[in-house]
């Protein structure tokens, strides 16, 4: 089977565009200069999470080493210097989602806690029994297991958008489920299994049409495209810093200003609130009100310097650079007797999931890995998409803007050799 | 690669493809489930006990190459023996897969399952191998809960 992906390398390989100089990329990236079990990294695991350019590390190690103090609070210099760089993450992280003000930029720890901090927020202020929370059969178990968390605490109960063979949600069946009852909408931007790219805007107006909020997980999206959010309209957008080639431990929250100041505080302790006595405190504005305690500032410190770096390579270069790795290699397993391809949406991001015969992922994936080839196998948080496709776990290959095609050929070939062992 | 010939065995390769006493024991009288959360495998695990031998194993389920031929050995070792030996033969296997890689105390009780020493290279993959035996264990003592390798 053939992904829908029509580009041919062959096609692509002069054009208008300058030269994407992925072997200067890659001098940037540190870890992918070293041997795993004697041979050459070959790192396609990017949807796990990313490796760090240099100018990430030095940003984290130059807080460490000049500027560590804690944040909005020191009258000295050392404080001022962390809490301007601290700042000045934040409305680069705006900039990055074209959000309206800094104040709609929340810092968390990844994904993760922005998705359980709005169900938490919806559990207690929002949900009644009987409501509805929608989510897309595609979700990540980030995207599912905190609105099942603010479900039992509630009544609410979860329904769910299915997706096609190919990896489409069936948007026909979207109005249906958008009920009197529904209190909000959950969605992928992009899947970690399948790779589509979800029609986000059209779900925002279809949902708004009925006055209902609307959550996007946006983890996988924004290593490969450009979000702008309030072109979306979504009402909340999340992502990890460590899958954009940021450091773990750091992640966004975005609501716009209402959505934000609809949810109640999350988490409780120094920073977000105003005034505080026994019997009553008062809390800080968005988005102070939801960072109690002192923040990953080295953390945030790193994100900014890891989108600044990506402004640099520029998206448009990016997805080219992507897309064509991604053709090449669908192309290059389509060829491999067994290969089945999960996930064929047309547009779809440079995430290739796949079964090989009778070959268990697991087995592959260590296979692949004393060839130095890393990738992730298993139900990749994602169990109702594996089981969409009748198949206990799945291989994923997921590539990012330092991948080469001399990698992809060789993921192919350690394929092949895979397969050899099995059949001996 | 030529390491990889010492993890993926013959006998790991052909118990993997033919599994041997897949199904279930009606009226059987222990049984358990495991699962390995990181992926996804699972495993029910029947056995048919009388005056504290082993008289038949057999397992469902969905695994791995090592997970399915661990567990295909583990079935077959099993017939026959005493409760106290299995336990026992669990112990060897354990010591096996975990130890510091010398040579393993006994080597007579684990025969076949000597094959599975090569496993020990390869940390992540341990769990797949031991999930056979984590389960049998829950039978033997009559643990309610599905056992989990996490």
């Amino acid at each position: 089977m053939m992904a829908a992906v029509s580009t041919r390398p062959a096609e692509r390989a002069t054009g208008d565009l300058p030269r994407y100089d992925v072997g200067a990329l890659r001098t940037a990236f540190p870890a992918l200069h070293q041997a795993v079990h004697g041979q050459p990294l070959v790192y396609l695991d990017n949807g796990a999470t990313t490796q760090k350019p240099r100018a990430v590390i030095d940003a984290v190690v130059s807080y460490y080493t000049t500027d560590c103090a804690n944040v909005h609070r020191g009258a000295y210099l050392l404080s001022e210097r962390a809490t301007l760089r601290y700042d000045a993450a934040r409305h680069r992280v705006a900039e990055f989602l074209h959000a309206a003000t800094d104040q709609e930029i929340v810092f968390v720890r990844g994904a993760t806690e922005a998705i359980n901090l709005v169900a938490a927020g919806f559990a207690r202020s929002r949900l009644q029994p009987g409501d509805e929370v929608l989510l897309s059969e595609m979700e990540h178990h980030s995207n599912i297991v905190p609105w099942q968390l603010a479900c039992e605490a509630t009544g609410a109960v979860i329904k769910v958008l299915p997706f096609d063979d190919q990896g489409v949600l069936e948007l026909d069946r979207l109005d249906a489920l958008l009920g009197p009852k529904t209190r909000i909408v959950a969605v992928t931007h992009v899947s970690n299994v399948l790779g589509t790219v979800n029609p986000v805007a059209e779900i925002v107006r279809r949902a708004h049409a009925r006055g209902i909020p609307v959550l996007v997980d946006g983890a996988q999206a924004v290593p490969h495209l450009p979000v702008d959010v309030q072109a979306l309209g979504c009402d909340y957008y999340v992502f990890s810093g460590h899958k954009v080639y940021g450091p773990t431990g750091i992640g966004v929250l975005y609501g716009t200003a209402e959505a934000l100041q609809a949810l109640p505080p999350y988490q409780g302790g120094g920073d977000m609130v105003r005034t505080v006595t026994f019997p009553k405190t008062t809390y800080a504005p968005i988005p102070s009100r939801f960072e109690a305690g002192t923040p990953d500032i080295a953390g945030a410190i790193g994100l900014k310097a890891a989108l600044d770096f990506v402004a640099t390579v520029g998206f448009d270069a990016i997805a080219d650079h992507e897309h064509r790795l991604l053709a090449l290699a669908s192309h290059a397993l389509a060829a491999i007797p067994e290969v089945r391809l999960v996930g064929t949406a047309p547009g779809k991001a440079s995430v290739l999931a796949f079964t090989l015969g009778n070959v268990h992922p697991h087995d592959l994936a260590t296979i692949l890995d004393r060839q130095g080839v890393a990738i992730r196998a298993g139900h990749h948080c994602a169990q109702p998409v594996v089981k969409h496709y009748g198949v206990p776990a799945v291989a994923r290959a997921s590539f990012a803007l330092y991948n080469t095609e001399a990698e992809v050929s060789f993921f192919a070939d350690a394929l092949v050799k895979a397969q050899e062992i099995f059949k001996r | 690669m030529s390491e990889l010939q010492d993890l993926y065995q013959e006998l790991i390769l052909d118990h993997n493809a033919h599994p041997r006493n897949v199904g279930v024991i009606d009226g059987c009288t222990h049984h358990a489930e495991g699962v390995n959360p990181l992926c996804g495998d699972t495993l029910k695990l029947f056995l048919d006990v009388k005056d504290g031998v082993i008289r038949d194993a057999k397992f469902q389920g969905a695994g791995c190459a090592i997970s399915t031929a661990s567990t295909s050995l583990m079935t077959q070792t099993l017939k026959g023996k005493t409760t106290a030996e299995a336990t026992s033969v669990l112990a060897a296997f354990h010591a096996l897969l975990t130890g510091d890689g010398g040579p393993p105390p006994n080597p007579e009780l684990l025969g076949k399952l000597l094959a599975f020493a090569g496993v020990r290279e390869y940390p992540s993959r341990v769990k797949c191998a031991t999930l056979a035996w984590h389960t049998l264990d829950a039978a033997l003592h009559h643990k309610g809960e599905p056992v989990s390798t996490e």
